[in-house]
């Protein structure tokens, strides 16, 4: 019998994990519920791109012009007039009140100026206390106004292309924000469960003092640890088809890159996500210690990676500890990979990122393991 | 060959030694009894013999191998039984065996995890989780599980601990037929009783072992003399004799007073004293080993406390 690997050992532990993991049923159900609730929380109820927000329209005349860029307006589904032809004073009532978050207002020489050719103005006012809410709405304002006197003076589209106001919202034109949120939470969910499912695991090993009994037998660390990634990797493995499924039939995210280098991004992250995990529980003396740590972990890299806020709208020193957390660099894969269609070459920085912590977490974990011997 | 042969063994937890010096050694087939107070470091000594713990002194053999460099040959070849149960709980009864027959290689595995249900007599309840088994089940299913690779050494830390006294009988009935079949067997217990069953004892202490042999040998290397006095002022004997010089210990049982001291002359000149006083019957007694236990406790200093003086 080989002294520092076999099968049969292996496979002893991976069966004895497996009908634990079964067995406890609650944990079991919220391995397969927390992808299906957290899917059906973000997915369907948080929204950072608001549609049909309440606005208020200040003007004075009822030309065609004017109907023109309210109907446009309204077309983009950003805006719902509640009022209209209200005088000013009333308007900004209603704005600092909050019933609506937009005015817009055109001034009543609208339509002289522009059939003389002069600049016409419009203006809007956007509620910006909620950044988020408003942002959506107020790019696409531009090109809505442009385009709608456009046709109404006869001009054609082609010749409006050469107006300097462009907006390009690229990979998503619609702005749905499912499309970013469902393949970011890909990479959440798998750090939730693996990390903290791993953790625990292995505390319990030691809060119950079978830990010993375990060490005590022929099993080596290395054996120990592969038995403990296994299984949590194959639940890691279920929860992926899960949340990809989803996506696809209940979501409709699009996935136009390579399946296969998606899976390859996957497997990275969550080994390292359960070397994580294994490491806390080295380091955690009790179960209850080893969950705080995983929140500990958890949140500020729910917080930095840009899963929850962009990225690159956070200050520098924010995004450098950003890049510490592999689930930064997973959502680059996974957005990446599944809206942008990138190839290998694209996501070189960010696969390497991942397989660089994958290996420094052995190295730890191994280095702790040895240590908990003794 | 000797099963456990080691010397001069020191085990530091940071600042603390918890063993300190011991050598030890335990023949082939023999019962050896580990004894000593909470928290002396006895299952820490036996966690170094089983290859959990690597001993920062000190070098020496179980079952032959060295216990630096072989510590996964000797871990195959011990059983070792912790304090607290530690298999799952949450698996069944034959699903901890298997777990274990797997992890020794033992084969053909069925085979193995029947025969050893089948002596346990847990067949019918094979079944059953591990965690609802009653203290007595549980102790013999962990003893089955330590001893289906067949070990050649069994290292049992405080087995009996809350186990019924029927049940205790027939675990130590099953210790000696192991032992009889030519397995070592170490112990480590609180029980006199248990010591008594035993080959030979060692006694540790605060980390270091104070004397070893067999119990008449412990009794007689102690030099204790024992007096027993009875009758119906005993109880106030006993508040005479504390602070009489030449009694060491004084415990009342039932109606009668055991008096112990190691200086024979004073004790006796005290006993008699009490006995006319007090007007109770006096003799000469047999001492036992809890007598010499209790007076290595007192005598000796506990190293886990701490320092007072120096600290301040």
């Amino acid at each position: 019998m080989n002294h520092f690997f076999s099968f049969t050992r292996l496979f002893a532990l991976l069966a004895k994990e497996m009908t634990q993991m079964m067995r406890d049923r609650i944990t079991f159900g919220m391995m397969i519920g927390i992808p299906l609730v957290q899917l059906a929380l973000f997915g369907f109820a948080i929204n950072t791109d608001p549609k049909q927000l309440p606005s208020a329209l200040v003007t004075t005349s009822q030309d065609q012009f004017t109907r023109a860029i309210v109907s446009a307006l309204e077309v983009t589904g950003y805006y719902r007039f509640d009022y209209v032809g209200i005088p000013e004073s009333q308007a900004d009532e209603l704005m600092q009140e909050g019933r609506v978050s937009f005015v817009v207002t055109i001034p009543s020489d609208f339509s002289k100026r522009v059939l003389r050719g002069d600049e016409p103005q419009i203006l809007i006012e956007a509620d910006a206390s909620d950044p988020a809410a408003s942002s959506g709405a107020v790019s696409t304002l531009a090109t809505v106004a442009k385009q709608a006197f456009e046709r109404e003076l006869g001009k054609n589209q082609n010749e409006a292309s050469s107006v300097d106001i462009v907006v390009h919202r690229r990979y998503n034109p619609e702005g749905i924000s499912q499309y970013n949120i469902v393949p970011g939470l890909l990479g959440v969910i798998l750090q939730l469960v693996m990390v903290m499912m791993t953790a625990m695991a292995l505390t319990r090993e030691v809060e119950r003092g079978t830990m010993e009994n375990l060490l005590a037998m022929p099993a080596t660390p290395f054996e120990i640890m592969l038995g403990k990634i296994l299984p949590y990797l194959a639940v890691g493995a279920v929860q992926v088809i899960i949340i990809l499924v989803a996506a696809k039939l209940v979501f409709h995210v699009p996935f136009v890159g390579s399946i296969w280098l998606l899976i390859a991004g996957i497997l990275i992250f969550i080994s390292s996500l359960v070397l994580i995990g294994y490491f806390i529980s080295t380091v955690a003396g009790s179960q209850m210690q080893a969950m705080q740590m995983s929140f500990f972990f958890f949140l500020p890299s729910l917080m930095l990676s840009g899963f929850m806020f962009p990225f690159k709208g956070m200050p520098h020193w924010a995004q450098m500890i950003g890049e510490i957390f592999p689930l930064t660099h997973f959502l680059r894969i996974v957005r990446g990979v599944m809206l942008k269609g990138a190839d290998l070459e694209a996501m070189r920085t960010p696969m390497l990122a991942l397989i660089g912590f994958t290996i420094l977490l052995i190295i730890f974990s191994l280095a702790r393991f040895r240590k908990t011997l003794d | 060959m000797k099963a456990i042969d080691v010397r001069n063994l020191v085990k530091r937890f940071g600042d603390k030694t918890v063993v300190d010096h011991v050598t030890l050694s335990v023949e082939e087939g023999e019962i050896s009894g580990f004894l000593g107070p909470n928290g002396s470091g006895k299952t820490t000594t036996i966690r170094v013999m089983c290859g959990l713990l690597t001993p920062d002194e000190g070098e020496g053999t179980v079952l032959g191998y060295d216990l630096h460099a072989d510590q996964l040959k000797i871990k195959r070849q011990v059983g070792y039984m912790t304090q607290k149960f530690s298999f799952y709980t949450d698996l069944t009864i034959e699903e901890n065996l298997f777990f274990v027959a797997r992890l020794y290689g033992l084969s053909p595995t069925r085979s193995y995890v029947r025969d050893t249900l089948d002596k346990l007599g847990l067949t019918s309840r094979r079944h059953q989780l591990a965690g609802l088994l009653s203290g007595g089940w549980k102790q013999r299913l962990a003893l089955a599980a330590c001893i289906m690779h067949k070990p050649k050494l069994l290292l049992l830390d405080e087995p009996t601990a809350g186990v019924d006294p029927k049940a205790r009988r027939e675990f130590w009935d099953e210790i000696h037929d192991l032992a009889a079949d030519g397995m070592t067997v170490m112990v480590s217990t609180h029980y006199m009783d248990e010591a008594e069953r035993c080959h030979r004892i060692n006694y540790i202490a605060y980390g270091k072992l104070l004397t070893s042999g067999t119990v008449e040998e412990v009794v007689a290397e102690a030099g204790l003399h024992t007096f027993i006095l009875s009758g119906k002022g005993s109880q106030s004997a006993a508040r005479m004799l504390a602070n009489q010089q030449g009694v060491d210990q004084i415990a009342p049982f039932g109606n009668s007073l055991h008096v112990v001291g190691k200086n024979k002359t004073l004790l006796e000149q005290a006993v008699r004293k009490a006995s006319q006083e007090f007007d109770i019957r006096c003799e000469p007694g047999q001492t036992t080993l809890e007598d010499v236990f209790i007076q290595y406790m007192t005598g000796s200093t506990d190293n886990m406390a701490e320092p007072a003086s120096e600290s301040k």
